[in-house]
């Protein structure tokens, strides 16, 4: 009988979603024929004629993918050239910074600021002499560094470093000194205005050519200051919607209480302005993380770059699909992940917003009711 | 405090007068706002100027010392590279001016190709994300969540690489009759010149002016009598009757350049290379993730009363979508759509990566040749700025025209 009317809901469900019309069932039979068209045979190629077991070549049989290719390059694909025995530093570092972020995840972690102020200040000497090396480590050059490894150093870098010029940028286009909003406008519109590839040819060939001479950069540093700046400018653009979104009022009450132009900015306008904005400064963190990729045009082997170099291996041509379906994977789950984070953001933001709103609805209607109790 | 009331005109008659009143009172002239605004902009100021002199100050001697001419002198010099495919004839006798225009072209060539499919690919999937079809909506979401997760380099490569692994042309697929998808791009049939073609243009021009006058008359009539008169089929046959009358009266001459298959190669026909189809569809397929996003969260920012209040005058679901969903909705749609064409344009650089000679492409050729990196890069950087100009100008322009009329 349960079983009768689940059978029936089920028919019920299908009438109303998927054949409610004669267009829109069209729409479904056709769908569920490019469904078969499709899924079967990439899954086909994907994992049942797959060859996983192996070490080189000669083990891939050809009538799927050949998931060797991906095996035997795993090690560079995550480190690059970085010199094996030395791996454990990268290792090491990446576990350093997931255990100071944990207390940080955790909703009601004592202490979260001086751990966050802690972590910045302390953290990057200490992931630095570890990637690098010097006192006593063996000294890894940039050059070597390379694969996830890379992708994952450029996009944090730029994370960090654009989020302050950002929100300097964002205050300085709503300064009332004019000089200052002119450079600021001058510098958001400029680098909005350019494709990040001229931003990066600038800082690997234009950069060395200002500097004097003897004095040269890292190409990994040029390209690191190449994309803070240039994300930066877009920081700044979520950031000013952020303040545009603070109510005068909030400018007027902090005046009234004597706080000077930080004052107000630090400890009134930011924290608001930027907690009405996070969606948007992981949107832009999500972008960066993407357009990492496009170091490879200065010979930067990021996780794409050594893919791409991978593939173009006389030893292994012709499976450049694998290395290509593993990069994107590899790309898709970070950014999958921090997008459905900015949702939960968003969800909670919209939940805090609305408890707040009735809380002061709550206080007028209190204080409406005041004389009330009084007499 | 707040920036919008200090209204200080930090000229030096304020600074003057600031100066001025704290001599009159006791208080140090260093507590003046408009004082220290001057003092802060001056310090500024001369801190750009003089890093901008000493950046200049350095590119000089450098460029001395290695004996690069500085200038813009090389646009006129002889190129001496060819370029793959060209909007306007090419050859590497001619300067570097032109070949830069050559790269130009093509970038925008490329440019308004992606942008009209992205947003025919956007908005269809955004319709589809909103589908009462429960299979056609999880479809689209899963397109979506698919292509904007990965990087637009990636998308590049990828279909690139795509192309490349399509059959020779020797075992080319023919999916309809005259079409031919190989790995040498895809080959077409074109009509062969025809001196009534530009003529038949021209009546496409006026058959689609007098399509808009007709939907003019129509309104005007509607609003006077009550009647309605349908636009679509008239309107319709105007647009397509007129050049199809001009090209009876030329004598309806029908000559296509069919390709077909001589030796390794086709003749006849016209042909899209590799490089622009693996381009396009990446940026396309990219960018089409975005705009669907976009027109759902647009389609769906209209409350849902105003299709019930719709339905409730009677409307029939097509006008509704016209008539209600769709004006209200373009005004949350067309602000961030402006800003993905942007970032389309620009991405559309990235042919470098897979030898479609656009801009970049060019620009990186010119410098790498010249050594001119300095005015390579700007010319580049110009360009990019311009085009970007020129699409927010006229974006906002549209924006302007379905924005909410206030009173």
């Amino acid at each position: 009988m349960e079983r009768r009317i689940g059978l029936v809901a089920a028919m019920a469900w299908a009438r109303e979603k998927l054949f409610s019309t004669p267009a829109n069932a069209a729409l479904t039979v056709g769908s569920l024929a490019l469904l078969y068209w499709c899924v079967p045979p990439a899954l086909d190629w994907m994992i049942f004629s797959a060859d996983f077991a192996g070490e080189s070549r000669a083990d891939c049989t050809g009538e799927g993918a050949c998931w060797v290719f991906v095996k035997a390059r795993l090690g560079q694909f995550l480190y690059g050239f970085y010199p094996e025995g030395e791996r454990w530093r990268v290792d090491l570092a990446f576990a350093l910074l997931v255990a100071a972020c944990l207390p940080l995840a955790w909703p009601r972690f004592p202490a979260k600021g001086k751990i966050a102020a802690l972590l910045l200040l302390a953290y990057p000497p200490v992931a630095i002499l570890l990637f690098h090396g010097g006192a006593g480590l063996a000294v890894v050059e940039t050059a070597r560094w390379g694969g996830l490894f890379l992708t994952l150093v450029i996009a944090g870098v730029g994370i960090v470093a654009s989020f302050p010029i950002g929100v300097a940028l964002a205050l300085g286009r709503r300064s009332p000194l004019p000089v200052v909003k002119a450079l600021c406008v001058a510098f958001i519109e400029l680098v909005r205005g350019v494709p990040l590839i001229t931003v990066l040819f600038m800082a690997s060939v234009m950069l060395p050519l200002f500097l004097p001479e003897g004095v040269s950069f890292d190409k990994l540093l040029r390209a690191l200051v190449g994309i803070a700046l240039f994300y930066a400018a877009y920081m700044a653009e979520v950031v000013r919607g952020g303040l545009q979104a603070v109510p005068r009022t909030q400018y007027e009450a902090a005046e009234s209480l004597g706080y000077g132009y930080w004052q107000t900015m630090r400890l009134v306008v930011l924290p608001q302005a930027l907690r009405h904005v996070i969606p948007g400064i992981v949107g832009i963190f999500i972008a960066l993380f993407k357009d990492t990729t496009l170091v490879l045009i200065i010979g930067l082997f990021d996780l794409l770059g050594i893919v791409q170099a991978a593939v173009s291996d006389p030893q292994w041509i012709g499976y450049n699909v694998e290395g290509y379906v593993f990069a994107g994977l590899g790309f898709w789950i970070f950014c999958f992940a921090l997008s459905r984070f900015s949702q939960f953001l968003e969800g909670r933001l919209a939940h805090t917003g609305r408890r707040a709103r009735r809380t002061t609805k709550e206080r007028q209607m209190a204080t409406l009711d005041a004389p009330l109790q009084v007499d | 405090m707040q920036p919008e009331r200090r209204t200080y005109a930090f000229a030096v008659t304020e600074c003057m007068a600031a100066l001025e009143a704290s001599r009159k009172s006791d208080t140090s002239i260093l507590n003046s706002l408009a004082f220290r605004g001057v003092v802060y902009q001056v310090l500024l100021a001369s801190g750009v100027i003089l890093l901008g002199w000493y950046l200049y100050h350095n590119a000089h001697l450098n460029l001395e010392r290695q004996g690069i001419a500085t200038g813009f002198d090389f646009i006129g010099e002889r190129a001496g590279f060819s370029i793959g495919e060209s909007l306007i004839p090419f050859d590497s006798a001619q300067s570097y001016g032109r070949a830069l225009l050559v790269g130009i072209l093509n970038t925008l060539y490329v440019a308004a190709f992606g942008v009209v499919l992205a947003t025919i690919l956007g908005v269809t999937m955004g319709i589809a994300r909103v589908s009462s079809n429960w299979l056609i909506s999880k479809l689209a979401s899963g397109y979506v969540e698919a292509c904007r997760n990965v990087p637009v380099v990636l998308h590049v490569i990828f279909w690139a690489s795509v192309i490349r692994a399509l059959p020779p042309p020797r075992e080319a697929l023919n999916p309809f009759d005259g079409v031919f998808i190989t790995n040498r791009g895809v080959i077409y049939p074109l009509p062969v010149e025809n001196a009534i073609y530009p003529w038949m243009g021209l009546a496409l021009l006026v058959g689609i002016a007098g399509a808009v006058l007709f939907a003019r008359w129509a309104g005007r009539r509607r609003e006077l009598t009550g009647r309605n008169v349908s636009t679509f089929w008239p309107g319709l046959g105007i647009i397509l009757g007129l050049p199809l009358l001009v090209w009876l009266a030329g004598g309806a001459p029908l000559e296509w350049s069919v390709p077909a298959l001589r030796g390794f190669n086709f003749q006849g026909g016209t042909s899209l290379t590799p490089e622009f189809v693996g381009l396009l569809v990446g940026i396309t397929v990219y960018t089409g993730a975005f705009i669907a996003e976009i027109v759902r969260a647009g389609i769906q920012s209209v409350p849902h009363g105003q299709v019930e209040a719709a339905r409730a005058v009677g409307l029939r679901p097509g006008l509704v979508m016209r008539l209600v969903i769709l004006p209200q909705a373009l005004r949350v749609i067309v602000p961030p759509t402006t800003s993905q064409y942007l970032s389309l344009t620009k991405n559309s650089s990235l042919g470098v990566l897979i030898g479609y000679p656009d801009l970049v492409n060019v620009g990186n050729t010119t410098l790498n040749q010249t050594g001119q990196a300095l005015e390579a890069i700007s010319i580049m950087m110009a360009v990019y700025l311009m085009i970007s100009l020129s699409i927010s100008i006229f974006m906002n322009f549209y924006n302007r025209l379905v924005a909410i009329r206030e009173r």
